[in-house]
């Protein structure tokens, strides 16, 4: 295990949970979960499936809503910011989130206009992600599963976020894709962002971490680093 | 002001999502125009022995048919979102709430416009309508159609996120519906000489059903897309 050294903690916490339960219906996919992260900071997430790694991400982002606990990010309470957290976040998730009717161009220009982004800022991202020129036009309902995922990540990069939360960010990339996805992590916290990570490929994320944390049943269990 | 812009950009944004995909697709015109034609002349077909009761009951058949082929509109409005994590990505867009419902609500108004135009052709030759007041049929129209796209495109969103909901759209929405249809039927009745008098007050009902309808799915539109 080879984590990368973290940044100084000298302002609060960009994640801020203590004692944190979500539910998914009934049942607490989070129960009593403590999670903190720097400002900076590049955390991977580690666990079985169904451990609730994926809450915890969805949680970071304002679209789960916990129902006990203290939990904050970027200094907004996550019981009544939750809005105001979602516009300041950035997710990929194991869904594209992208309008598979409309093409690349097209999600592009509508994700970058949501955010005041121009056009030109969505193409540079796409061009950032290696997407080619010439899938502009393509229907992002027939692009491979890889080509799918560079492009979520472009849709995310146009919006700038200050906290990414990635589901998986590796899956379904070929070998450039993926060495393409550990550049962005690095330069993401170099330029101050802060990264969360959910990822079943320890040797490649935790060389690109600053620290792990293990979710077993929707608690934190230990933490390397 | 700056809330005003954000949301007046938020709509414009969404709606021309939508009809971008429903051009490139045309899954709602191929499931909508047949079915309102195919209903619009099985109303033909039934009351046809009786040509006075088909002409008494235009409107109401006209409007009767727009309310059901709206549900169609509307779900295919929201299972365009609810795909791929669709409406993951809109809530964490940053755009206005509001905005992001009056854009679904000016997206439908659009097809549906579209589909009451093609209708009311159909009407003028199935069911020989004479047409008497323009500006208080386009008036009534105006009104009846924001009311409809309004209730259906927040009704819209809450059957969508629930188990069967594309079965309990029409059970939810068209009960909601009743007095805007009720409304529908006596301006345009109005319109087309069938009645005298009082067209312009159903017109001006139908006004106060579509703002109640906006104010309501505009404030209650953020809860709805958040998770319960």
């Amino acid at each position: 295990m080879t984590h990368h050294d973290p940044p100084e903690a000298t302002q609060p916490p960009t994640v801020a949970m203590r004692d944190v339960v979500v539910l998914l219906g009934r049942f607490p996919a989070l129960a009593g979960f403590d999670l903190e992260v720097a400002r900076g900071e590049v955390v991977l997430l580690s666990g079985p499936n169904g451990a609730g790694k994926t809450t915890v991400l969805r949680t970071c982002a304002g679209l789960a809503a916990p129902v006990s606990g203290e939990a904050s990010v970027l200094g907004l309470d996550l019981h009544t910011q939750r809005s105001a957290v979602r516009r300041r976040v950035g997710m990929v998730g194991h869904a594209s989130g992208l309008y598979e009717e409309l093409s690349v161009l097209e999600n592009m220009d509508f994700f970058a206009g949501a955010c005041g982004a121009s056009g030109t800022e969505a193409r540079a991202a796409l061009e950032r992600l290696g997407v080619a020129t010439r899938l502009g036009d393509v229907p992002v309902g027939a692009l491979s599963s890889g080509q799918k995922r560079r492009v979520s990540f472009a849709a995310m990069l146009v919006r700038r976020p200050e906290l990414w939360l990635l589901d998986e960010p590796h899956s379904g990339l070929d070998q450039a894709g993926r060495d393409l996805v550990d550049g962005l992590l690095s330069e993401a916290a170099g330029a101050g962002a802060t990264v969360l990570f959910a990822s079943h490929e320890l040797d490649r994320a935790e060389g690109v971490s600053h620290r792990s944390v293990v979710v077993t049943a929707g608690m934190a269990g230990e933490s390397g680093g | 002001m700056d809330e005003l812009r954000r949301v007046a950009r938020a709509a414009q944004l969404v709606a021309a999502k939508d009809l971008r995909i429903e051009r490139r697709t045309k899954v709602a015109t191929a499931q909508m125009l047949p079915f309102a034609l195919l209903v619009l002349l099985l109303f033909a077909f039934a009351l046809d022995p009786d040509r006075g009761v088909l002409a008494e009951a235009t409107a109401g058949l006209f409007w009767t048919t727009v309310l059901f082929t709206a549900v169609l509109a509307i779900q295919r409005s929201f299972a365009v979102e609810l795909s791929n994590g669709v409406l993951d990505s809109l809530r964490l867009s940053g755009l206005s709430v509001p905005g992001i419902f009056l854009g679904k609500v000016a997206a439908l108004f659009v097809q549906l416009a579209v589909l009451e135009v093609v209708l009311g052709l159909g009407v003028a030759v199935l069911y020989d309508a004479q047409l008497g007041g323009w500006a208080l049929l386009v008036v009534v129209a105006l009104a009846a159609t924001t009311g409809i796209c309004a209730a259906g495109a927040a009704y819209g969103l809450l059957a969508a996120r629930l188990r069967q909901g594309s079965a309990l759209l029409p059970l939810l929405l068209l009960p909601l519906l009743a007095p805007v249809l009720i409304a529908a039927t006596r301006g345009s009745d109005v319109a087309l000489g069938r009645e005298t008098g009082g067209g312009w007050s159903w017109a001006a009902l139908l006004g106060v059903f579509a703002v109640a309808y906006l104010g309501l799915g505009a404030a209650l539109y953020g809860p709805l897309m958040d998770e319960t």
